[in-house]
């Protein structure tokens, strides 16, 4: 849900990158944080375990320009990714605009990949979404390791709504930003068309 | 979507500023925020130098979610009053109609019991002003800035 301040002119939205336990959420932000203007962004907080597993989210406030004088930010969230951590997953996409599924590219994560998927069409359903009608991308990562499913065949268990997908190998950075400038427009013209109605 | 979008016009702006702005003053408390509970800072009152502002807010709104999870577990509709207690400084958070978070940072300089009477008024003033706000929300004749803005802007903001 996204927040309009007229006096300060800013709008504020909130994107949440989901996906199996150790897909590669974390380090989507940190690539984001590490090559963003200092200017653009505020601190990336992490609620992380002492073995730096995601406890609770990921957070990092980013401005990405402005549109008709009002600044655009963008507050990117991680979800816990580990099973077990669902009722933390759910709190974190209340008022949700947009989403990022990461998925793991190694053959042997494909039914993590699948019951990621099945949890967060769950858990926006439980809030009242729509996953098919959200803004959403699809992200294929970790494209570098040996052993990972073809494309095609990631699409064909994950990707059955066509929407935008991306390849990327969030370590180097390759695909990163891509990802989050889709998924950003498609909330803006989300947005857009729900003021036109 | 799930929940109507909120948008802060400049005349509740004020008014929710107003409450927090005497609520640092009433209360002596250092720092007043109001927050959306999806972690959005709407507003804040008093010395917020050195306060990294939107963390803040994403993680009070975090804290209240966490909460409202346990509530929800006990069966409980929701943990409404929070106070965190530190050797300096401590935190007294409220949720305000069930919609935005209410924080106040205070030190010795005054009082929890002072903090929890001012708070309390200053709940019922701004519970009055978010009932407009989410009112005015649902108005589908109300102007949203996203009215007016073209495919070509959103593009435009993604010209490298």
């Amino acid at each position: 849900m996204s927040f309009i301040n007229y006096l300060s002119r800013e709008i504020n939205c909130k994107i949440v990158y989901y996906g199996p336990g150790l897909c590669g959420k974390t380090t989507n932000l940190q690539h984001i944080y590490n090559r963003t203007n200092p200017d653009a962004k505020g601190k990336m907080i992490s609620l992380a375990t002492e073995t730096e597993r995601t406890l609770f989210f990921d957070f990092l406030p980013l401005e990405i320009g402005e549109i008709r004088g009002f600044k655009t930010r963008f507050h990117l969230y991680t979800v816990p990714g580990q099973v077990f951590y669902d009722a933390s997953r759910k709190l974190i996409l209340k008022g949700v605009d947009g989403v990022v599924f990461v998925a793991d590219s190694q053959m042997l994560r494909a039914e993590a990949n699948i019951e990621s998927m099945d949890n967060l069409r769950t858990n926006l359903a439980e809030q009242g979404y729509n996953l098919d009608t959200l803004p959403y991308v699809i992200q294929y990562n970790k494209r570098d390791m040996p052993n990972i499913s073809p494309v095609d065949e990631l699409r064909h268990l994950l990707n059955t709504g066509s929407v935008p997908e991306f390849n990327a190998v969030a370590t180097t950075g390759e695909g990163v930003f891509e990802t989050l400038k889709s998924v950003a427009k498609l909330v803006l013209t989300e947005l857009k068309r729900g003021a036109a109605r | 979507m799930a929940s109507p979008q909120m948008v802060m016009y400049e005349e509740e702006f004020a008014q929710v500023q107003a409450v927090t702005d005497r609520l640092v003053q009433d209360a002596n408390a250092r720092v007043v925020f109001v927050v959306d509970k999806n972690g959005q800072l709407i507003s804040a009152s008093g010395d917020t130098g050195d306060i990294d502002t939107t963390s803040l807010a994403s993680l009070a709104a975090g804290n209240i979610a966490a909460t409202g999870g346990i509530a929800q577990l006990l069966r409980e509709q929701e943990f409404a009053t929070q106070y965190h207690e530190g050797v300096r400084q401590n935190v007294h958070i409220q949720v305000i109609s069930s919609r935005v978070i209410l924080v106040v940072i205070f030190d010795n300089r005054t009082s929890l019991g002072l903090v929890r009477l001012r708070v309390k008024r200053a709940n019922a003033q701004l519970t009055q002003i978010f009932e407009m706000v989410m009112a005015k929300a649902q108005d589908p004749f109300q102007n949203s800035p996203f009215a007016e803005i073209t495919d070509d802007d959103i593009d435009n903001l993604f010209n490298d």
